[in-house]
């Protein structure tokens, strides 16, 4: 019997009590940001992020780490900012084939039986080198369409709470409802019985990084409908966003234990941290210090929720 | 027409028939400074610049508030959330010095369409409703060896030392020298290395390819890297070229030593840190309703064998020379871009 306060509901009750807690305090801080155009310019810059932060839970899911998603956001940036928007056609090519390299990647760390921190560490130095390729110096221009989609204003609920909500529930029901994301979290807790289980493990695991990249090249198109243009260093800070966002969310590194809506959450949170920092006027010097905090004391949570909750399996 | 609104008008008629006010216009305004690294001497110069021009504009109330806000990390993703943060703070400008002159146009849109004035300087932003402050960094390489051309003009072979490869900077300052070259042609340049800026790396660059070259009457630098060539040079027991010098301390104190010493006679050219007080008086004769245009240029800061004393003296250990700008130089710049 579930209640309200077993572990299993505050893992996900957590992030979005802190979530909640951060942007009373915002709303104290600087009443301006309690409306629609307060809302949507606090949060816009979290809709890439949020898509980022999906794209590296996947990863995390089947076990793996991407420490070469932000190069990889940057490069999807810059096909955006250059091919997608002269010729929309080719940009699509590269894009899908990026995607394949994504899946190819997945395959090979599992084949090969590599550790997936070295090979994406080396494929972020190959999406930085692509990138510059693309756009020696800054410049590019976003595509007509992402940019009316990204800055269209919705009657009622700002753009980028909509969009959040919507990847939120996206990710869900591919990650918690479809039985792909079954089997998914399923290689991530153990591999072994789901191939004993007549799944292959390969399939699957092509299948999520093909999925991961998916959204990470999302992430790109809508951070161009955000900036205008593109640069190649444009998403280098996603890829610790990412992960650190997925662990706030109430994500594990191991186990195939993840959550769609806790990283969505996670990636507000980081956001909205940096905004609540900025109206204390606090020195920058001490900024990360301070986010580095914010993380410590969620991950100390999370250990007295971990804790209790073994008791609670014993009991 | 409402009363109050004519009263305001009737005090706003008034104040411009009062030439002697000693309150602007702007004295509710707030400015904010959006800064994306504060990692070298010449942006902490710039930091501490901004503190003493703006602390001294709130305390005489010519604006409400100028605040700095630095971003933690390099990165323009950030810097756009912290654009946004400030438009969302009620600020009525932004002096911003970009981390990419591209990725932080959405959010410099958006702070206009809050109606949020935007200045950049130094690292400037394409955005057309935004203003620009640029250094015109080709010319700062002309002017070097036009300078040469007047100390040698029977002309001579010339050594370039480059920036950092890839940067906008060391490409534009490197063809307004090679533009100083086509037109004084009398000069060759016979060598070229990347300095990147740092005297250490200047001097490594320097020692390793003077072995190569024939005689150099100068060397054409871009800052950061004069000190570095001449120990290189001297420790080669080669003649001193003309070095041209970059406004930081060593190399103008080494200058005032060879000056002493044996009449040496060169010159420094670098953007002072200072411009960022330049940007906040545009941004605040912007607030003033001052017709400005959109782009803006920055004047050099030139140290010639006359000012050498002067600026040695001033330049703090490890600094560069610099030089606050007051509201008579922004109006000055103002007018000469009209």
């Amino acid at each position: 019997m579930k209640t309200l306060f077993s572990a299993d509901s505050l893992r996900i009750l957590v992030p979005a009590f802190s979530l909640a807690a951060l942007l009373a305090a915002v709303f104290y801080l600087q009443p301006r940001t309690m409306s629609y155009m307060g809302l949507n310019l606090m949060f816009n810059l979290a809709v890439p992020i949020a898509l980022a932060t999906i794209a590296q839970m996947l990863i995390i899911a089947v076990n793996d780490l991407d420490l070469s998603i932000g190069a990889f956001v940057s490069f999807a940036a810059c096909v955006t900012a250059t091919f997608l928007e002269s010729d929309p056609l080719i940009g699509l090519i590269i894009l899908a084939a990026a995607v394949g390299v994504y899946a190819l990647m997945g395959v090979v760390i599992y084949l090969r039986n590599l550790p997936a921190i070295v090979v994406t560490l080396g494929m972020s130095f190959v999406w930085s080198g692509l990138a510059v390729l693309l756009l020696p110096s800054p410049g590019g221009s976003a595509p007509e369409w992402i940019r009316a989609i990204m800055t269209s204003r919705p009657p009622f609920v700002p753009m980028a709470i909509i969009a959040s909500v919507l990847i939120a529930i996206v990710a869900h029901l591919i990650v918690m409802r479809s039985s792909f994301g079954v089997v998914m979290r399923g290689v991530g807790g153990n591999s072994r019985s789901v191939e004993r289980a007549g799944w292959s493990v390969v399939k699957v695991r092509a299948m999520t990084y093909a999925l991961a990249g998916t959204f990470a090249v999302i992430a790109g198109i809508v951070l161009v409908g955000l900036t205008t243009a593109a640069d190649a260093n444009i998403a280098l800070r996603y890829t610790l966003l990412s992960i650190a966002g997925v662990i706030l969310g109430g994500g594990e590194f191991v186990g195939g234990r993840v959550s769609p809506i806790g990283a969505v959450i996670g990636a507000l949170t980081l956001t909205l941290a940096a905004s609540f920092l900025s109206f204390l006027q606090i020195s920058p010097d001490w900024q990360i210090g301070v986010q580095g905090a914010i993380l410590i004391i969620v991950l100390a949570i999370r250990l007295l929720l971990n804790r209790r909750e073994r008791r609670e399996k014993r009991a | 027409m409402k009363i109050s609104q004519m009263l305001l008008a009737s005090v706003a008629v008034l104040a411009i028939g009062m030439p002697a006010a000693a309150i602007a216009d702007t004295s509710d305004k707030r400015i904010a400074l959006s800064n994306n690294y504060a990692g070298n001497s010449w942006r902490q110069a710039m930091l501490t610049s901004w503190e003493l021009v703006t602390g001294e504009a709130v305390s005489v109330g010519v604006v409400a508030a100028a605040d700095a806000f630095t971003t933690a990390e390099n990165q323009a993703t950030e810097q756009a959330a912290q654009i946004q943060n400030l438009i969302l703070q009620g600020y009525d400008a932004i002096v911003l010095n970009a981390a990419s002159p591209t990725a932080l146009n959405g959010a410099v849109r958006e702070a206009c369409d809050a109606g949020v004035i935007v200045v950049s300087f130094d690292g400037i932003v394409t955005e057309p409703c935004a203003w620009r402050i640029a250094v015109e960094f080709r010319e700062m390489g002309r002017v070097q060896v036009e300078y040469l051309a007047g100390r040698i003009p029977e002309g001579g072979n010339l050594l370039e030392i480059r920036g950092l490869a890839g940067v906008f900077v060391d490409d534009e300052i490197s063809a307004g020298i090679h533009q100083g070259v086509a037109e004084f042609s009398q000069f060759q340049i016979v060598g070229s290395v990347h300095g990147d800026w740092a005297q250490d790396v200047a001097q490594r660059a320097v020692a390793g390819v003077l072995p190569s070259l024939p005689q150099i009457d100068a060397v054409v630098t871009q800052g950061g890297d004069g000190y570095g060539a001449a120990q290189a040079i001297a420790a080669a027991g080669r003649d001193m070229p003309i070095i041209i010098m970059g406004n930081r301390q060593d190399e103008i104190a080494w200058w005032k030593e060879q000056k002493d010493a044996n009449g040496y006679e060169t010159m420094s050219v670098s953007i002072a840190p200072g411009v960022s007080t330049l940007a906040f008086w545009v941004a605040q004769q912007i607030l003033d309703g001052e017709d400005v245009p959109q782009d803006l240029v920055v004047p050099f800061l030139t140290i010639t064998q006359d000012t050498l004393e002067e600026a040695l003296e001033t330049t703090p250990e490890g600094g560069v020379a610099n030089v606050e700008y007051s509201l008579d130089d922004a109006k000055a710049v103002i007018a000469a871009a009209k």
